[in-house]
This record gives C-alpha cells, structure tokens and sequence, in this order.
C-alpha cells in the first residue's frame, strides 16, 4: 500500500523496495509454487500410472506359461497358469473399428447439418441434444444396448447375413442372440458420435467466410461449397475428431460388458456372439480373480492405456499441428 | 457517368439462354413429400415383408428418401442441383439417426424407470433382499455416489484450478507444454485403466477397498476436464483487468484471485458442474476399488460401499425381472441427476458468460 501513494509523475521513485512489495513477491512466489506443483503433479500422475501398470504387469507375464501376446485363452488361476492378449486386442480393435465405420461419416453428417444446413434458430439447440448424448452415462448405454438393442438388431443382422453373406464378415454362422461384436461396434458408435461430432463442428465453423462466400458467388451449389471450401479445411480436423472417438471406443467399459457375451475365440464373422475387448474382460474376471488374476488384468490393462495413448496423443499432435498454421485458437 | 456508359451495352444482350435461373425447379415442399413417401414405402415394405424390426423399416425409409430425391431432382431440375439435393437429405438423414437412439434411450429409460420408482425405492437399501425378488432400493447407492463423488470433487477442483492457472498465467516454456499435451491426453484415459492404476497402488500397499479408493480413482478422471474448461473460462478474461490491476500495483497472485477468477467463476463453475455429471456414472473404477455392497454405509473412508452406476451393473447382472426393474429405476435416477447437473451448469453458462468486450 505504501508504494502506491499519489504523487505525481517527476519524483516517481519505484526503486525503493517498500515493504508491501515483497510481501507481494513472497505471494506470488507462493501462488507461482503452488500453480506449478499441481501442473507437476498432473506429470507425476500419468507417469506413475504407467510406472504402477508396468510393475505389476511384470509380476504377471513371468508367471505366464503361456505367450501373453499369442495365447488365446485367459486362465490365470489354472495350474500352470495361462493367458494372453491376443482375442482382446482383436475385439478391441475390430469393435472399435467397426464402430469409426459407422459414427465417422454420420457424425461428420451431423456436423454439417448443424454448421451448414439447419435453420439459423435450431442450430443451437440441437447442437445442444447431441451434446446430450454425451452426458448420458455409459452404463446406461449398456443397459440399453443390452435389452433393448439387442433384440431390435436381430432382424438387421439376419438381414445382412441374408443379403451380405458373400463378404465372409456378414456371415453368420452360428444361432443365436445378437451378441456380437457388430452390435457392440453399434452401439459403441452412438457413444462416440457426440465426440466426434462437436470437434468435428468446431472446425467447419472456423472455415474462412470468405472462401464459402466466393464459391457461392461463382454460382456453386451448397453441397459444392461443402466440398471445395469446408471439407478440404476441415479433413485434419475431422481426422483428429474421429482419433479422439477411436480412443473412447476403445476403453469403453459398461457398455461392451453389458452387451456382448463373451468367448475366448478370434473370428471375423462379425455377426457371430462371441469374442472379447480388454476392458470387457476385465470387468467380466475381475470378481472370480485371484492374486496372479488381477496382475494378469492390469497387465491387459497395461496394453490398454498404451494404445489409448498412441491413438489420442497422435490425435491431440495432429490439432496442434494444425491449429499453428491456421490461426485458430480453440 | 463512365460506369453507366460501360454498363449499358451489356443489357441489350437478353436471354441467350434460358438460364438456370429460371429453369423447372421443385416447390419448396418437396423434400416433405419425398420424406411422406419414403416413410410410406418403407414401412409398406417392411409389413408386407413381415419385418419385425423396426429398425429395418427405418433404415429402408431413410434409404429410399436419399433416393427418391436424388431421382426426382435429377430428372426435373438438373445433376448439379440433384447432386446438393442428395447431400441435403443425407446429412437429413444421418441428424435423424442420432436423435433416434437419444430418444430411444430416454423413453425406455423413463417408461421403465418409473414401474417400481417411488418413495420407498429412494429410501431403502438393499440389505436383506435377494436380488430375484421384488422390494429394496437405492438409498445405500445414492449416499454412495454423492460421497464418492463430493470426495473426488474436493481433491480435482484445487488441483485443476491451480494447472489452469498455472497454464494460462504463467505457463511458459517446456513443463506448460507437456502439461497442456498430457492434460489431453489424460482426458482420454479409459475409467477402467484409472481404476487399475489404484488397484495396483491397493495391492502394493494392502489396502482394502473403500470409497476414498473410487473417489481418487474418479477425481484422476475429473481433473483433466476441470483443467480445460478452467482454462478456456480463463483465456476469455480480457488482458485489459489484468493490466489495469497490475498497473495499480496489485501483485500478480492477488490479481489472480480477485479480479481474473471472480471474473470467470461462472464458467469455471459450468465447467466442474459437468465434470461432475461425467463422473458420476463411472461404473468401472468403482467396480474395481469400491466393491459394492448391499447395506448402507455412510462411511466413504472404510468399508465397501454402493453407488448408482454400481449397482444398475449389479442389477442387470442379477438377470431377474425384478432385479431389471431395479435396474432401469436407478438408471432413472442416474439420468436425472446427470441431466439436471448438466441442465444447471448450462443455465449458469448462459446467465454468467463472461463479457468477452465483443
């Protein structure tokens, strides 16, 4: 307070270092201290989760008789005790994938309609409801997938299996309840099209006025301006969008456990139940497991977390990258 | 006086052609027909193809309306317009099928919610109930997920304020760049390998399950999305408070705390109300840390306990008609609570958005 008395602009002595001045220099020294050490502490967060995972994943594999990459079985409490990745990481992949095919090009649909095409007024709110779908959480999803989902694909899939059999993934070879990684790929792409579709709108809303207003000026359609101006400025971004939807894909939970009836086989008769993903495994083990069990999970969750880390940090690389040559801040 | 000389002699030039201008084109109405028609065709075909799935019929409708447009354009009005109508109706059709589900969802949620949602529901646990038989409730999972969920509140909201302050205030340099890098990332951690992180710490230490396990489990899940939304609250705050505070000789920490969070406190609180609603329907971590229980324990800090998500898992697993029930009448009360969160936290987005000085 003392250094802040009124005088006037010749006698401006500031170098004396009155009293209040480094008591607010030992605050903010503080605040600095503080702030810092909890950014610090975010670092020493993620780098223990992957050091704790690692320990005790280490644990596991040495007592694995079997090839933890190749084994297709899960059987840690066996005798020699047995059990590997390879099923889980099929059914992750091929559900999370299955579910890109269906979510990307319907959330970049969605975006389009709310940045181009729906009536000024309802934008908003219907990108509201869409947000929505994001806020509900997953294992409702599941619950909803599982009993009422689940009956309403079996027509779609006997169809697909009438009609598309001759593509070996839509064969269906064994009878039973839609349980399959095709209904879980559908369902986890509903859990991802919001994500999808609001990075995704983002980035159309930031194309340069200019470049839609020309090709509308040269007599261009709406769909062509779409094409020439929105969708080249946005591809990165919708690729980025559609990588952070893989990386949620891939660690859903709830919903997959719910849905999918599990078996410890690798078939890509995508209509046919059976198969697994990691996180699925863990949550339908995890109560009958033993010591050796549960580091033999956070083993396969090991795996996990380093394929969603892959897939979002490439996809938080690919934003940044691009966000320095555009100009455009988030 | 020259620019009217140069544009006279155009003019006398008239219709050379027709123009597209005034070419044939469809009343305004049109897509409405097609969309009657497609409607029509589709469900006759699935009724007298004897589909039972609905799904089917609507999938066939969505299909024949990109087509009946397509079609009708291009023979009355042209290929381009034809062209701009297909991707009109497509991107139509692909809004229509993500709000089905969304409604889908919410109706049976509600529909079936409310067969055995009611008073006693709300306040009794499940103590002494076999899970096949109708009766018991969600008291114990309710008192389970606020206490979870208040305990990983406390522990995320300081942490997440102090990085995005950190960040936006005095981030500089490679320690703000790896943690703006891996704060993302970080947002992308499935729950369930959260879960296992604490569960490997529990076993390193011999600890036993309780609610404190979930709720840090949670606040490791809730800190990154209170980070950046803190942080974009913050980047709105014009630069013109902080100088004007500054040259009055505040020191910078105060200036912090008194002018630029008390300046975007209504989106910082947006921001923690709907990671807050994220949370809460965590169902992994808690599965793995918290264990679930059946009776009512208070206690987050000893013994397992229930919550919302946990138990419609426990529920559904249950397999009965009953347990279903259940199920659907805790998921009603999840979604209300998740949506009234996130119902809140946008009405004071919108009631305190900060003056950007646009």
């Amino acid at each position: 307070m003392a250094s802040t008395t009124p005088t006037d602009l010749p006698p401006a002595p500031p170098a004396r270092p009155g009293k209040s001045a480094s008591t607010g220099r030992a605050g903010d020294k503080i605040f600095l201290g503080l702030s810092r050490g909890s950014g610090i502490l975010l670092l020493v967060i993620m780098a223990s989760i992957a050091g704790f995972l690692a320990y005790r994943s280490v644990i596991a594999i040495s007592q694995d008789e079997g090839n933890f990459l190749t084994t297709f079985d899960w059987n840690p409490a066996g005798d020699p005790p047995v059990f590997g990745i390879a099923v889980l990481l099929f059914g992750t992949v091929v559900s999370s994938l299955v579910a890109m095919v269906i979510a990307v090009p319907i959330a970049v649909g969605i975006a389009l309609f709310i940045s181009h095409y729906a009536p000024r007024r309802l934008a908003a709110p219907l990108a509201y409801v869409v947000d929505l779908l994001a806020a509900v959480p997953s294992i409702i999803y599941g619950i909803w997938g599982a009993l009422f989902l689940v009956p309403y694909l079996e027509g779609l899939n006997l169809w697909l299996d009438e009609f598309f059999a001759w593509t070996y993934i839509f064969d269906k070879t064994e009878v039973g309840v839609a349980r399959s990684l095709f209904t879980v790929g559908v369902l986890l792409a509903i859990m991802i099209l919001p994500i999808v579709t609001s990075v995704s709108r983002e980035v159309f809303l930031q194309v340069p006025r200019m470049n839609e207003e020309a090709a509308l000026a040269l007599g261009a359609t709406r769909w062509e301006v779409i094409r020439m101006s929105v969708l080249p400025f946005g591809r990165s971004g919708v690729i980025s969008a559609s990588m952070l939807g893989l990386g949620r894909a891939l660690g859903e939970t709830m919903a997959v456990a719910t849905v999918l009836s599990p078996s410890f086989v690798i078939s890509l008769h995508l209509l046919d139940p059976g198969g697994g993903t990691f996180a699925q495994n863990i949550a339908a083990k995890f109560d009958e497991a033993n010591e050796l069990g549960r580091d033999a999970l956070i083993a396969s969750g090991l795996v996990l977390f380093i394929l969603t880390l892959l897939v979002n940090g490439a996809a938080r690389l690919i934003i940044a990258r691009r966000k320095e040559y555009s100009g455009a801040n988030a | 006086m020259s620019q009217t000389a140069v544009q006279v002699p155009p003019t006398p030039s008239p219709p050379t052609p027709p123009s597209t201008l005034s070419g044939r084109s469809l009343p305004r109405w049109a897509p409405l027909g097609f969309a009657a028609a497609a409607i029509a065709l589709g469900c006759g075909l699935g009724a007298v193809a004897g589909w039972h799935s609905k799904t089917q019929w609507g999938l066939l409708s969505a299909l024949f309306f990109v087509l009946i447009s397509y079609t009708v354009t291009s023979t009355v009005e042209n290929k381009r317009q034809a062209k701009d109508r297909l991707a009109t109706s497509v991107v139509w059709v692909c809004f229509i099928l993500a709000v089905v589900p969304l409604f889908s969802l919410i109706w049976v949620t509600v529909s079936r919610g409310l067969k055995v949602l009611d008073g006693y529901f709300l306040t009794h646990s499940m103590a002494g109930v076999p899970g096949f038989e109708t009766g018991g409730g969600v008291y114990h999972a309710i008192i389970g997920t606020l206490e979870q969920v208040g305990l990983a509140t406390v522990i995320s909201v300081p942490i997440g304020l102090l990085t995005a302050i950190y960040l936006v205030e005095y981030g500089r340099g490679a320690l703000a760049k790896a943690v703006t890098f891996f704060v993302d990332v970080m947002t992308g951690i499935p729950s369930i390998v959260a879960g296992l992180f604490l569960l490997s710490i529990m076993l390193m230490f011999e600890l036993s399950p309780s609610g404190l396990m979930g709720a840090l489990a949670l606040a490791i899940l809730m800190i990154p999305v209170v980070v950046r939304s803190t942080e974009e609250m913050l980047k709105l705050v014009p630069n013109e408070l902080r100088e004007a505070s500054l040259a009055l000789g505040v020191p910078k920490w105060r200036t912090i705390l008194k002018v630029v969070i008390p300046t975007a406190l209504g989106g910082i609180t947006t921001g923690v109300m709907l990671a807050v609603a994220r949370i809460a329907g965590e169902t992994a971590p808690i599965m793995l840390l918290v264990f679930g229980s059946q009776l009512i324990n208070a206690n987050p800090f000893e013994g397992a306990q229930s919550s919302l998500p946990f138990y419609i898992w426990e529920q559904y697993r249950v397999g009965s008609e009953a347990s279903y029930d259940r199920a659907w009448a805790a998921a009603l009360v999840l979604i209300a609570f998740v949506m009234l969160l996130n119902l809140v936290a946008r009405g004071i987005a919108r009631w305190k958005a900060p003056k950007t000085g646009r």
